[in-house]
């Protein structure tokens, strides 16, 4: 009794040691696992999430695990091998396609990605022109090392996907013949969206997927733009489709959103892109003598602005002059906040491109920024006003010190004499 | 010598007294001015009273209507089963100031369209965090707000 | 002075002073006052901490009246009144800021008039009962600032009463029921206020102002002690100045100064410098992480880290407990010393002086180790 007990326990404890990703009927596994360094398959295999969740290299690969010799398992009829490169999104959609299989293991993961892959740029092109250039589904997700895209070390993570993508569309040599350029990935770095995602961790910032979408990768055309950045731009783009632009811009085919905010390298917005001088934006197509208003329209547009980021600028100076001398500015904090709510709404108004709109919110927030500035610059006299209290203080007691020490040294005098 | 001497010891005698009024004056005159009671009355309680009724939000196009708590603004609105709920109104992700979209049924963010649903949780767009949750105490015409866990 | 002819020919002052003195016999009190003499010698500046102290709870009973006009004890008004008294009253900033430096350096005052009180036997016979009433109000000092710093129910209060008054629950037996009536409940809430401002604005201030007054008088009886070398020097070979009027107008202005240096402290510092700091930062939340430093006030430094030194067990006994005890040992002993060192000379009065100075070291080292080492 004892020495099975005994027996069992040796068992158990040789077989935790192994890892449970080696248990003991999956010959394939422990033998590759043997004879594979770091960086093989079998070894990567222990973090992808198709071995996390117990799935075997049989369930990709096909063949008999419990089967000593390699070249015996490949002679198992359901021995699917490795799959060529425009083989890949059928082989990885014989699960993932499959509703009913895929719910046994994540029903919340759609099933739905060849179909998508298909219509996107990508699928197209390998199916169709045979292109085994083009990204299949281990192109971004790894072979063997598969992650779900919410874990931080996943190469669809969103912080990592810049590069992912990166990979084939920064490479030159390799995008040569597609006439897409390989500056994308530059541009977007130094984006907006770019600096919010991979220096300030911003996971609410657009990474490439967010735009262009993922298993049907394509660029946005000129019609879904609106819809694509109006996603969380959604002011901005409603108040550009009821503005004089939205007609002007389809008439000639202009994107709505790119046209003056670029693709890629979408920067954040200057208030000197509005305005009547030659670098402005509105001066590529407006001009003084253009018949339109849109040249007067701008200038006032431009001119509320600088008066709106002056009177914030010099608020925000003074109060933050208060704040450093320590004087208790609360209620000038919570006011100072709606100047700012003030100045991006105004910024938001210039999307309707009307002089109205953008005064609408610049007047009053002139306004509040001119009490910020005049109660802040109060509490700085105060703060002088107390420095000079204690100057004054301090000389009438200085003085009845010395006053008071004279006395004591005359009663004493007296008192001795 | 002695009128000199005199008159300087009046003369100390002057320094003194004016020192010691001064100096009186000096301890007396914030004294004084502490004792006026400032325009604000009393210290406000953690516990706010809005200064507006629930007509006032009723009225309101959007059911909502902001208030300064501290440092910070609050929402508070009406939802569809009438009840008060009130959230801080500052956007999670880049401060911007949310608003009740009564039509939506959520808190939404302008700025990038994130969307909050009506205990303030973040269910789509940008946002990283829920909005801090106030409680709301109503009794007649007067509503009390004040954070959950103070 | 020559006398005067007619009542007509005095000043105001004079005629007001015959117009008491007819009544209160005035005359009596100076002569009193006038024919005590306080020894001058190379320490006779340390005969001024006494007085010091004394003028720094006047300001503390002065600003803390004027406090109590705007605070509100409770837990959801004591944070809010504080910061109504520093934001919008005028000059609240100031009240409060002089009411903390002052408590502060009154401490520090105190601390200084019992150590020299100490060190040049000024205890003995006849002052054994000047002696007791002074540590009474040292402990009365403390008792106020450990209650004051509750008051304004901000953080850095707030964690420093939940493990002050945490360390008395490890006294044996009735340390629980200590900290449940400390407390007034098992956790540190507005319960725990109310009892901290009762305490602080009514209770200590009572059982002081009697104290004080006894102190007082002892002293006014007594006079000053003369330092030990002076009993076997020539009467002509001592020097005095007399009480009234040289010492009281020196009295005052040191006092004048000590005021002035308040002043410049409250204006410059209102929230406090270094370690010796009270900002009113943010409001006690219970169910917030502790900050990562909770500190005691600096006066508590070296009780608090000699308990957090001691190992979990000594001889048998819990290592805070041990400590406790080795405290309240000292402090017996050390509130009893008149009693026990009687003798000028000999060995034993030389274990007394020694004791003073390990006492002395004890806390100072206590008090670096303190904030430097942690």
């Amino acid at each position: 009794m004892f020495s099975r007990v005994l027996a069992v326990s040796i068992m158990i404890v040789a077989l935790s040691l192994v890892g449970l990703p080696a248990l003991a009927a999956d010959n394939c596994q422990t033998c590759h696992f043997e004879f594979e360094d770091e960086d093989g398959a079998s070894h990567k295999f222990v973090r992808d999430i198709h071995g996390q969740k117990g799935l075997g290299c049989v369930d990709c690969h096909g063949g008999d695990p419990s089967l000593d010799d390699m070249d015996e398992v490949r002679r198992e009829k359901d021995y699917r091998g490795v799959p060529s490169h425009l083989e890949v999104p059928r082989f990885c959609a014989r699960c993932h396609s499959d509703a009913a299989y895929m719910h046994e293991y994540n029903p919340s993961l759609p099933t739905d990605q060849l179909e998508k892959y298909k219509t996107s740029v990508h699928g197209q092109r390998l199916f169709n022109n045979r292109d085994d250039k083009v990204a299949n589904c281990i192109s971004c997700h790894t072979v063997h090392e598969i992650g779900d895209a919410k874990m931080p070390h996943s190469s669809t993570h969103p912080v990592n996907l810049i590069a992912t993508c990166g990979k084939c569309h920064s490479d030159a040599d390799y995008m040569a013949g597609y006439g897409i350029g390989t500056g994308q990935v530059d541009d977007y770095v130094v984006s907006v969206h770019g600096v919010a995602l991979l220096e300030r961790n911003d996971l609410g910032a657009p990474a490439c997927n967010d735009c262009h979408g993922n298993h049907g990768a394509a660029p946005p055309g000129v019609t879904s733009l609106s819809a694509v950045c109006g996603n969380c731009h959604a002011i901005e783009a409603g108040l550009f489709n009821t503005s004089p632009h939205e007609p002007a811009f389809a008439a000639n085919d202009f994107p709505m959103c790119e046209t003056c905010h670029s693709n890629h390298k979408i920067l954040k917005p200057d208030d000197s892109m509005v305005g009547t001088h030659h670098e402005a934006v509105c001066a590529e197509c407006h001009a003084s003598d253009d018949g339109t208003r849109a040249f007067a329209i701008a200038g006032t547009i431009s001119e509320a602005l600088s008066r709106l980021v002056t009177a914030h600028g010099q608020a925000g100076e003074v109060l933050s002059e208060a704040i450093e001398k320590g004087m208790m500015t609360t209620d000038e904090e919570f006011r100072f906040k709606e100047v700012d709510q003030a100045l991006i709404q105004a910024r938001t108004m210039v999307h309707a491109f009307d002089a109205d709109s953008v005064l609408s919110r610049t007047g009053p927030g002139i306004l509040k920024a001119d009490s910020v500035r005049v109660n802040s610059a109060a509490l700085i006299d105060e703060y002088h006003f107390r420095r000079k209290g204690l100057g004054f203080a301090t000389l009438f007691i200085t003085i009845l010190v010395v006053a008071l020490y004279i006395k004591i040294r005359r009663i004493d005098r007296g008192l001795n004499e | 010598m002695a009128p000199i001497k005199s008159s300087r010891r009046g003369f100390l005698e002057v320094i003194l007294g004016g020192g010691v009024l001064a100096t009186l004056g000096a301890v007396v005159y914030p004294v004084i001015r502490y004792i006026i009671p400032p325009a604000a009355g009393e210290a406000k309680l953690s516990q706010l009273k809005l200064p507006f009724t629930r007509a006032d939000i009723e009225a309101d196009p959007k059911k909502a209507k902001y208030f300064k708590y501290g440092r910070n603004l609050g929402i508070i609105y009406l939802t569809e089963k009438n009840e008060l709920r009130a959230l801080a109104a500052t956007c999670t992700h880049l401060d911007c100031t949310v608003q009740h979209r009564p039509d939506l049924g959520i808190i939404w963010c302008s700025c990038h369209n994130g969307r909050y649903d009506l205990d303030g949780n973040n269910i789509s767009g940008p946002p990283p965090r829920p909005l801090e949750r106030y409680a709301v105490k109503e009794t007649d015409d007067v509503i009390l707000v004040s954070r959950e866990n103070a | 002075m020559p006398a005067n002819g007619t009542d007509a020919k005095l000043g105001f002052y004079d005629r007001a002073y015959a117009w008491l003195n007819e009544r209160f016999k005035i005359d009596a009190l100076v002569e009193y006052m006038g024919d005590k003499k306080v020894p001058v010698h190379g320490h006779s500046a340390f005969y001024y901490f006494g007085g010091i102290s004394l003028f720094l709870f006047i300001v503390q009973v002065i600003t803390g009246i004027l406090l109590l006009m705007y605070y509100r004890p409770g837990a959801d008004t004591a944070y809010e009144s504080v910061r109504f008294i520093v934001s919008n009253v005028q000059f609240g900033w100031l009240v409060r800021s002089i009411h903390s430096w002052s408590a502060n350096l009154m401490i520090l005052a105190v601390f200084i008039h019992m150590f020299t009180v100490y060190f040049t036997y000024a205890y003995r016979k006849p002052r054994e009962l000047t002696w007791l009433t002074g540590i009474g109000l040292l402990g009365l000092s403390l008792m106020f600032g450990f209650s004051g710093y509750l008051l304004p129910w901000n953080e850095l209060a707030f964690f420093a009463t939940r493990v002050g008054t945490g360390m008395a629950g490890a006294i044996p037996v009735i340390g629980r029921d200590i900290l449940v009536i400390m407390r007034g409940g098992e956790e540190v809430t507005g319960a725990t206020i109310g009892r901290f401002f009762g305490l602080h604005v009514a209770i200590l201030p009572g059982i002081f102002t009697v104290l004080l007054a006894a102190h007082l008088i002892f002293i006014q009886r007594q006079g000053m002690s003369e330092p030990l070398h002076w009993h076997d020097r020539a009467e002509t070979d001592k020097k005095y100045q007399r009480f009234f009027p040289s010492f009281l107008l020196r009295d005052l202005l040191v006092w004048l100064i000590v005021l002035n240096v308040l002043a410049i402290l409250a204006v410059l510092f209102p929230d406090g410098i270094g370690v010796v700091h009270w900002p009113l930062g943010t409001k006690a939340d219970p169910f917030a992480p502790p900050p990562e430093v909770i500190r005691p006030e600096w006066y508590f430094m070296f009780a608090f880290q000699a308990l957090k030194m001691l190992p979990a067990h000594v001889l048998f006994i819990e290592g805070e407990l041990f400590g406790i005890l080795v405290f309240t040992v000292g402090g017996v002993i050390w509130a009893l010393v008149p009693f026990l060192d009687r003798k000028t000379g000999g060995q034993k009065a030389r274990y007394y002086m020694a004791f003073g100075w390990l006492v002395l070291a004890f806390i100072i080292v206590m008090t670096v180790i303190g904030y430097v080492l942690e």
